[in-house]
């Protein structure tokens, strides 16, 4: 399992020092697993690959549980609609986990039009002896047999199988960005630009419609819904974001269809800040709550803001990841990075929430110190076990040793997909095509 | 002036990118899609409101009397009205300015001859804003052909009319394809 993760990470760094790495490759969502033990990420080319933590050592403590690979499967493929003449992308938009009920691991994953469940499982036993067949597997002479044999069960080597259990399509006409699986277990939300479709994990030739904001007229269209969530504890309750920079809370007990929204959070716009691009800068790219359910999240291009979930005119806290870009974002505009979707995530304790940035930088938030941090995640600056090393952006004027001016930030390299650790400060941050895992110091 | 320069160039831009965007794979993408529709309107009004201060009444007569033009076109057979949209702010400096007014008021012949077949009903009322979701308008800067999309003249027009509606019936649900009702839309011409 060592030597995997060290291959992997050779040829890694073979690919990207000869510039070889394909788009397939290119990570587009991490996801750690409910009791942490697992950690998916998805990519471009609809690979999906779990790694599992190893088991602590009693003889090495000082080595923390690392994660390697435990299995790797083709979730999606490319697709073609043949009606509207359309490629469908087999990139992995999202990966949910379902939380752990027996030995064997779900997953959700989704691509832009279809979900599907995955079920991981271990077969490390193997029936051995059959009556009919002999080891090779082919059928032996019924002439020759002459007594009857029972299979028995042999140990073998760990082998880790996926399996898709449920395939979910056919309910979307726009592209799905976001799943999520509801707290009574039973149900989950796939939402794309213009509908949230509600559906049971046990039925996949229907689903409800139960958001749906497309007017009559499309030209009339003058927001979309960029991200849903389920209320982690209430199963009837759920959020969504939309392009216009507000977030609706519904209740799905209220109606059926739940267009109605029980409460609508939405900062008002600063006239002195408004640009031909406050539009654009202003979407939601995403929505989390946070794990005691008191608190919302929301990720827009510049900033993130923490809402408390009984106040909605206005932000609880906003955060600015990297304010610098204000007065750039016609290059950015024009490079497409201002359409660029970044993530945010939250701690086990809703104590600090971590988002990405250019330049391979990411940025935490500690929400009771006030204080903020930005690291880098790249191989030059980081050797394995070794203490990352702040880093700061210089605006203008002089510019200090270490110190990173604007201009030489590397657009290419964004950090939209981070997630943390439910229990422990461990997170998983993905570069491009690299998977980048930290953890806490240990003392 | 940097400022309608400055849209001019972002208007060009999200039109490229609008219109590259329909062979990327995977289809259009709404989101994108909106937010480029949304930062031509932004880019739009903001050109205006630099123009309107400066120009001098003709445009604003121009305008106004290009304000109800309709242009049919029928790429897919589908029946599109292109009404050039005006700014309201342009009326009152052309009350206070008399004798300019008279001269440039004749000028354009044709846009009379256009004007009254073309007139939409309701004359003033006309003016007042509409804003449509996801339309965009046609900078008077550009050497349009004006009031006769026909095909041919306006390829760029036409492409961009057809970026949207291939966009409504791309994502449409399985049925019927829309019905071939005037839709009031107002295309930017590049």
């Amino acid at each position: 399992m060592e030597e995997e993760s060290d291959t992997r990470k050779i040829n890694n760094s073979f690919l990207r020092d000869h510039n070889y790495a394909t788009e397939a490759d290119i990570i587009s969502t991490v996801e750690f697993n409910s009791s942490g033990e697992l950690l998916a990420t998805g990519d471009k080319g609809g690979r999906v690959v779990v790694f599992q933590r190893e088991q602590e050592s009693k003889s090495q403590p000082q080595r923390r549980g690392e994660y390697n690979v435990y299995s790797t499967f083709q979730s999606h493929e490319p697709e073609f609609d043949y009606l509207k003449s359309l490629e469908i992308e087999e990139k992995i938009n999202k990966i949910k986990w379902l939380p752990q009920q027996n030995a064997a691991y779900f997953l959700l994953s989704t691509n832009d039009k279809t979900v599907k469940l995955w079920k991981i499982s271990e077969r490390d036993k193997r029936p051995e002896g059959y009556n009919l067949k002999d080891e090779d597997g082919r059928i032996r002479n019924p002439l020759t047999i002459t007594s009857l044999r029972v299979p028995v069960l042999q140990p073998m080597d760990l082998m880790v199988e996926a399996t898709a259990r449920r395939v979910f399509s056919n309910a979307h006409t726009y592209h799905i960005n976001s799943i999520s699986v509801n707290s009574d277990l039973q149900t989950f939300i796939s939402t794309d630009d213009l509908r949230v479709n509600l559906w049971n994990l046990e039925i996949t030739d229907r689903s409800f419609n139960i958001v749906d904001i497309k007017p009559a007229n499309m030209e009339e269209l003058t927001e979309v819904i960029t991200s849903a969530e389920f209320h982690p504890q209430q199963c009837h309750t759920f959020a969504y974001s939309s392009s216009k920079g507000s977030i609706r809370l519904c209740d799905m007990r209220q109606a059926a269809l739940c267009d109605k929204h029980c409460k609508y959070f939405e900062e008002p716009e600063d006239p002195s800040t408004r640009s031909f691009f406050s539009e654009i800068i202003s979407s939601i790219s995403d929505v989390k709550f946070s794990h005691n359910g008191r608190y919302l999240m929301t990720r827009d291009y510049l900033t993130v803001k923490v809402w408390d979930l009984q106040m909605e005119n206005k932000p609880l806290e906003t955060y600015q990841v990297h304010d610098y870009l204000r007065g750039k974002l016609c290059s950015l505009y024009e490079n497409d990075c201002i359409f660029d979707k970044f993530e945010c995530v939250w701690n086990g304790s809703d104590s600090v929430i971590m988002t990405g940035s250019y330049n391979n930088f990411f940025r935490m938030f500690d929400r009771n110190t006030k204080r903020d941090v930005t690291l880098e995640a790249s191989r030059e600056n980081s050797k394995p076990r070794a203490i990352l090393k702040p880093r700061k952006v210089c605006v203008g004027g002089k510019r200090r040793k270490d110190e990173i001016s604007v201009d030489s930030l590397d657009f290419s390299k964004k950090i939209l997909h981070t997630t943390w650790h439910p229990h422990e400060n461990i997170i998983a941050v993905a570069a491009t095509n690299n998977l980048y895992i930290f953890q806490d110091k240990v003392n | 002036m940097e400022v309608s320069t400055e849209a001019k160039r972002i208007m060009v831009v999200a039109l490229g990118k609008l219109y590259s965007s329909r062979a990327q794979r995977g289809g259009l993408r709404l989101h994108r899609s909106l937010l480029l529709t949304l930062v031509m309107k932004s880019a739009r009004d903001m050109y205006h409101a630099a123009q309107a201060p400066t120009e001098s009444v003709a445009s604003g007569c121009e305008q106004q009397q290009q304000c109800s033009s309709e242009i049919t076109t029928g790429p897919n057979g589908a029946q599109l009205d292109l009404q050039v949209h005006n700014s309201p702010r342009t009326l009152p400096q052309e009350e206070v300015q008399g004798s300019p007014t008279e001269l440039h008021r004749d000028a354009p012949a044709r846009n009379d001859a256009e004007n009254k077949e073309n007139q939409c009903p309701g004359g003033p009322l006309q003016l007042s804003r509409k804003r449509r979701g996801k339309a965009a308008v046609e900078p008077d800067f550009l050497p349009c052909k004006k009031a006769k999309l026909e095909q041919g003249p306006c390829p760029p027009q036409l492409i961009v009319n057809s970026v949207l509606m291939d966009y409504v019936n791309c994502s449409s649900e399985l049925g019927a394809p829309p019905t071939p009702m005037p839709l009031q839309r107002v295309i930017a011409a590049c």
